[in-house]
């Protein structure tokens, strides 16, 4: 009796998060049946969006796959998510180890200065960017943006990773120390590997703004063959004021499930990772 | 082996001097305490000696070598920290093995050595277990194990009984006493409690705002104070102080009995006490009143064993009297002990 109480209480809640749930999915169910739609089915207004009045077809999937160079967009993304990573982690790590243990007060101070960085819009900075990009003789080159996209990935990296490594004790790094370690031993061997979800948080955000990057990727890059997927699909799919909707949404659904696994994959310790990087940071 | 001395350490964290001075000088083997309240400047005194913090000024030295300059992992010591400190990604075996890893040693060798100190301390049965599986007393044993391989010619131990609770602690004090006996190795132990120290060390060094204010033998500590801050912090209750015309006059709650029931034949000294209230601690009482002094009236505190069944009653006046031997005088200014005056 009282569950069934207390299922009825919870049925508002429910109810709330069944409806957010449809709200969050709805796109992407939209997406999904769309990209195998005929184009006399998508564009006849009388039809249901949501249903398939004529046979679903692959046309729009072969128009992604062989006719553009979609696996080329996906591979740079790929390529320049894994380097800026790597960038992210070499560089992040030792500054935020650095900042949260060996400067002290100023640590926390310098902390925020560097997160304040994260929040100037890449609208303002890709200007003064694009001359750097210019000087180096990287336009159009996919270099450009593992060149950039760091400049954003680090200082908000840099920022979570201080709050992980704050609420590892120093008691335990500094008996690694008299237990025989240098401080670069000390840290390698105790203090990364009790920061592994601090840092699996960080080479999840780090992939994921890389992936999702706009303005940087469409101001550098125009060649074809080094686009990435965020700007590959949009300029290539759509031509003038010709839209290959169909398209369009294969390659949404095709890169987000991936990503939406991904994160899945890793939830439990990416909320851990971001409430404490709230808290301490 | 070795002994540990500090010459004029000093060591300022901004305007504040943590430790202000401190010559110090341990006995080969020996078993000493640094005794103090919280703040005195214990504990980072022995994150100087561990090599933690760097001195401001003065020596430090480890069996007769300089090591002012040397990383922590040089000075051939040990260390245990009040949270243990125990690594929470590695078994037990793992944690007492790291110091080892270090050392390079192989990994038979390891085995072999942590086993020996898993033995000697009891815990063979926990190596394949997470420090988070363990309990308090069980940890203590493996931070000790740790320290124990790597053969440290100094063990330096802060507070390491503080994070028990009180039964735990008494058993545990007796056990690393034994066990200190037992590898001979010289040890600085930290701890702001006084039965600790009383109970354990060979000496104890108490300090007070950065200063050693004495250093002796648990006896000479609580019997013959160098200064008012060593008579008061040891001994509970405290050493009764009451103001004289120029000086402060000394005496332990325990050596300050009614008359009527003491039975001495030495010279002696009686005070009017006037109680102002009885407690009843099962194997003591303790007698709170006042006793005449220069400036109007001093609290005293009498401590009565349970024994003597004398009936004594608040808000009523009695002789009591005091052995002049055990009477202790210091300087009203300084604090510091003096000779014996005329009373």
């Amino acid at each position: 009796m009282t569950n069934l109480k207390g299922g009825l209480s919870r049925t508002p809640v429910y109810g709330i998060v069944t409806l957010f749930a449809i709200f969050a999915a709805l796109p992407f169910f939209w997406a999904l049946i769309t990209m195998f739609k005929e184009d006399s089915d998508l564009y006849t207004p009388a039809n249901n969006p949501f249903l398939y009045n004529l046979p679903p077809t692959l046309e729009h999937l072969e128009l992604l796959f062989f006719r553009t160079q979609f696996l080329r967009f996906v591979f740079n993304s790929l390529f320049i998510g894994a380097l800026v990573v790597v960038i992210t982690l070499v560089v992040a790590v030792p500054a935020a180890y650095s900042l949260a243990r060996l400067t002290g007060r100023w640590g926390e101070q310098l902390g925020i200065a560097i997160f304040l960085v994260y929040l100037v819009p890449p609208t303002l900075l890709f200007i003064p960017l694009s001359r750097v990009v210019a000087i180096l003789g990287l336009q159009d080159s996919l270099w450009s943006l593992v060149l950039v996209y760091p400049t954003f990935t680090i200082p908000f990296c840099t920022w979570l990773l201080m709050g992980f490594f704050k609420s590892i004790p120093r008691d335990i790094e500094e008996q690694a120390l008299v237990d025989g370690y240098t401080r670069l031993g000390a840290l390698v061997r105790t203090v990364l590997p009790l920061s592994i979800p601090g840092i699996l948080t960080v080479v999840v955000f780090a992939f994921t703004l890389t992936m999702h990057e706009f303005i940087y990727a469409l101001a550098f890059v125009s060649v074809s063959a080094q686009k990435t997927i965020s700007v590959g699909v949009t300029t290539e799919l759509v031509r003038g004021d010709v839209f290959f909707w169909q398209s369009l949404m294969a390659a949404s659904v095709l890169v987000a499930i991936p990503v939406a696994l991904l994160y899945n994959l890793f939830l439990d310790r990416f909320v851990a990772g971001m409430t404490l990087g709230a808290v301490k940071g | 082996m070795a002994i540990v001395e500090t010459r004029g350490l000093r060591k300022h964290f901004g305007d504040v001097a943590a430790v202000d001075g401190v010559d110090l000088a341990s006995k080969e083997g020996e078993f000493l305490v640094l005794l103090g309240p919280s703040g005195c400047g214990k504990t980072t005194l022995l994150r100087l000696i561990a090599g933690l913090e760097q001195p401001t000024a003065g020596e430090i030295l480890i069996g007769g070598q300089v090591v002012n300059g040397l990383p922590p992992r040089a000075r051939k010591i040990a260390m245990v920290f009040q949270s243990y400190a125990l690594y929470p990604h590695m078994t037990v075996f793992n944690n007492i093995a790291f110091p080892l890893k270090a050392q390079g040693m192989s990994p038979e060798e390891r085995k072999k050595k942590v086993e020996w100190a898993a033995s000697l301390l009891g815990i063979n049965r926990l190596l394949h277990r997470f420090p988070r599986q363990l309990s308090g007393g069980e940890r203590q044993r493996v931070a000790l194990a740790r320290a124990l391989v790597r053969e440290p010619s100094i063990f330096l131990l802060d507070e390491p009984l503080s994070n028990l609770d009180a039964q735990l602690r008494a058993s545990a004090r007796d056990e690393l006493q034994q066990f200190q006996r037992r590898i001979g190795t010289t040890t600085v132990y930290v701890t702001h409690d006084q039965v600790e120290a009383m109970g354990m060390g060979d000496r104890i060094s108490v300090m007070y705002q950065g200063k050693v204010r004495q250093i002796g033998t648990p006896q000479e500590i609580y019997h013959e104070p160098a200064d008012t801050f060593v008579a008061t912090f040891l001994g509970s209750p405290p050493m009764n102080l009451v103001e004289r015309k120029d000086y402060l006059l000394g005496f332990r709650p325990e050596h300050f009995l009614p008359k009527d029931i003491a039975s001495v034949q030495d010279k002696t000294v009686t005070f009017q006490f006037r109680v102002t209230r009885v407690e009843y601690l099962g194997a003591d009482r303790l007698i709170y009143g006042v006793v005449a002094g220069a400036n109007g009236e001093s609290k005293a505190i009498s401590r009565l064993s349970a024994t003597l069944t004398f009936p004594i009653e608040p808000g009523k006046g009695y002789d009591f009297l005091i052995r002049s031997q055990d009477l202790k005088f210091f300087d009203k200014a300084t604090g510091l002990r003096t000779g014996p005056k005329l009373l």
